[in-house]
């Protein structure tokens, strides 16, 4: 077996301590028993209750839930789709166009995409009085796009360690194409599937910009609420919010694990 | 067959298309409009004359306005050094790092890979608020230097460049540590062997075959890295001082604040075009090499 040399170890500990260190200082303090974010004067479970008393933030978390599910889920169908054609259709008009905007999403900065999302959204209102108004629909309509595009990704790798040969054997038992997607194809990319949906499902209900921009009066999202909250001064419950966000991931990742989905590949 | 296809392809084209391209053309043209009282807060593109014909009013003042006030420039080239500076730092932790995993025992490997990428699938939000916790005044890094002895007063930390370069850095560390991962894990081990046969020591092997090699790793490390961070606007308006106005918060000024779309929409279009030239010329340098 071998072992991780010194002068390798020392950058990766290093690494590690500074990923980690600033997450379980919040973890540690969103059990302080003071008000004081710096100074642990005892134990207390005290900000966990404080947090669920909070109405604003558990309705924006609610909120920012069901955006996430209903664009996640949209996100998928769309990306899905998207990747299967991309990786699949070797040629066909435009390709090389469609991939472009299919990937442009991954790496424009977010106030572009916000602005220029608000402006449609205008337009189209202004022009053909739908979407009326601006609040849930309109963020869950954006994040599903942005969302796609990362699905499209998952989906594309998962393609590539695909064995071809089990389509060919269904096909040329008589399988028709769309029985032999439903049946041979769809539960092999399954994994891929969720694994894009969990993405979409965790970008969505992290983004703080773009549904800043697309969002109207009394929708606020969580990370609206909390970066008004985070402005006008650290509190625990902040913490212990970020504490419980982790605890909910850790989890996620271990049942994903557990089950093979290796969100390793993610972008 | 075509016709499966097409049904494939259809949805997601048609979506692509009305709420990813064409809000670009849309933003396009606001950037030419004048700013104006109401809702929506601009005047329209497309008038029309007394006699019913319709006539364009380009106004070209919000174009001119970008490259006339020193400050939107300085805005731009600030977002440009800043972004790189923070991909530099992403680098140069990160590499060691990918370095480390790829070479540490195979069963180690997965579990190392997903505490890399563990703190991406938690809120970004909550991880910059982490860090005001360390750098506030009364934060955790000046109480333990204060607690130390180190200083006598806090030191001031967070509302500076420093703590907006750790933000940054932070926050993106994930997008350089996996392609780098993913280009040194296909290297060939047989080529170090050969090296340390000839008698390379193991930091001349590095320098002359894993470097080189893991090259294009490093490009789209440096790419994932710079571009969003170019248009960041959480990162500076949270741990960076005032004068930190780099280019996304300037354009969320003008729209939220000052409520100039036109000219909000004018930044969006510049910095579009921005970005597309330092990685145009970037690309190209490292197809020549």
């Amino acid at each position: 077996m071998r072992r991780l040399k010194l002068r390798l170890l020392v950058p990766l500990g290093l690494g590690f301590a500074f990923l980690y260190l600033p997450i379980l200082l919040m973890v540690a303090f969103s059990f302080n028993d003071s008000r004081m974010v710096t100074e642990f004067t005892g134990f207390s479970w005290r900000w966990y209750g404080a947090l669920f008393a909070n109405e604003a933030l558990m309705q924006a978390l609610f909120l920012s839930l069901r955006i996430a599910a209903i664009s996640a889920t949209m996100a998928t169908i769309l990306g899905t789709l998207a990747g299967f054609a991309l990786f699949r259709f070797a040629r066909f008009r435009g390709r090389a166009l469609f991939g472009a905007i299919m990937a442009a999403p991954l790496v424009m900065p977010e106030v572009i995409t916000g602005l220029s999302l608000l402006l449609l959204f205008v337009g189209l209102e202004s022009a053909f009085g739908f979407p009326a108004g601006r609040g849930a629909d309109t963020v869950a309509i954006a994040h599903a796009t942005f969302g796609a595009a990362y699905v499209a990704v998952v989906i594309q790798a998962r393609l590539a360690d695909f064995d071809l040969s089990l389509e060919e054997a269904a096909m040329d038992l008589g399988a028709r194409p769309w029985k032999v997607f439903c049946v041979i194809t769809l539960p092999l990319i399954a994994p891929g599937v969720v694994a894009g949906w969990l993405l979409a499902f965790t970008l969505s209900l992290d983004d703080l910009v773009i549904a800043s921009f697309v969002s109207g009066p009394g929708a606020s999202t969580l990370p609206m609420v909390i970066f008004s909250a985070v402005r006008l001064g650290l509190t625990p419950e902040l913490y212990a919010l970020a504490t419980l966000l982790l605890v909910a991931v850790a989890l996620a990742l271990l049942v994903a694990l557990r089950f093979g989905l290796a969100p390793g590949r993610a972008p | 067959m075509n016709r499966a296809r097409w049904l494939v392809l259809a949805l997601p084209v048609v979506w692509m298309a009305l709420f990813f391209a064409a809000p670009f053309a849309i933003v396009f043209s606001i950037g030419f409009t004048e700013s104006a009282e109401g809702i929506p807060p601009y005047a329209p593109l497309l008038r029309w004359r007394e006699d019913g014909s319709p006539y364009l009013q380009l106004n070209l003042e919000n174009f001119r306005l970008l490259f006339d006030d020193p400050f939107y420039i300085e805005a731009y080239l600030r977002s440009l050094r800043v972004a790189a500076i923070s991909a530099a730092l992403c680098l140069l932790i990160g590499y060691p790092m990918a370095l480390a995993i790829v070479r540490a025992p195979a069963r180690w490997r997965a579990a190392l890979l997903m505490l890399v990428v563990l703190p991406f699938w938690t809120s970004f939000l909550l991880r910059v608020t982490a860090w005001i916790g360390l750098l506030q005044d009364r934060g955790w890094i000046n109480s333990a230097l204060l607690a130390l002895g180190v200083v006598e007063a806090p030191v001031a930390l967070l509302y500076t460049d420093l703590a907006m370069y750790l933000g940054i850095t932070y926050c993106y560390l994930p997008f350089m540590v996996l392609p780098i991962y993913a280009t040194l894990s296909k290297l060939d081990d047989s080529l170090l062997e050969a090296a340390a046969d000839l008698g390379a020591r193991p930091v001349r092997a590095f320098l002359s075959i894993t470097l080189p090699l893991s090259l294009p790793g490093i490009i789209a490390g440096f790419l994932l890295v710079f571009i969003p961070a170019v248009g960041e606007f959480v990162i500076p308006e949270l741990l960076g001082g005032p004068d930190a106005q780099l280019i996304g918060r300037v354009l969320w000024t003008e729209f939220f604040q000052n409520r100039d779309w036109p000219l909000a929409s004018a930044l969006a279009v510049v910095l579009l075009i921005a970005l597309v030239v330092p990685i145009g010329l970037f690309q190209a340098r490292a197809a020549r090499a």
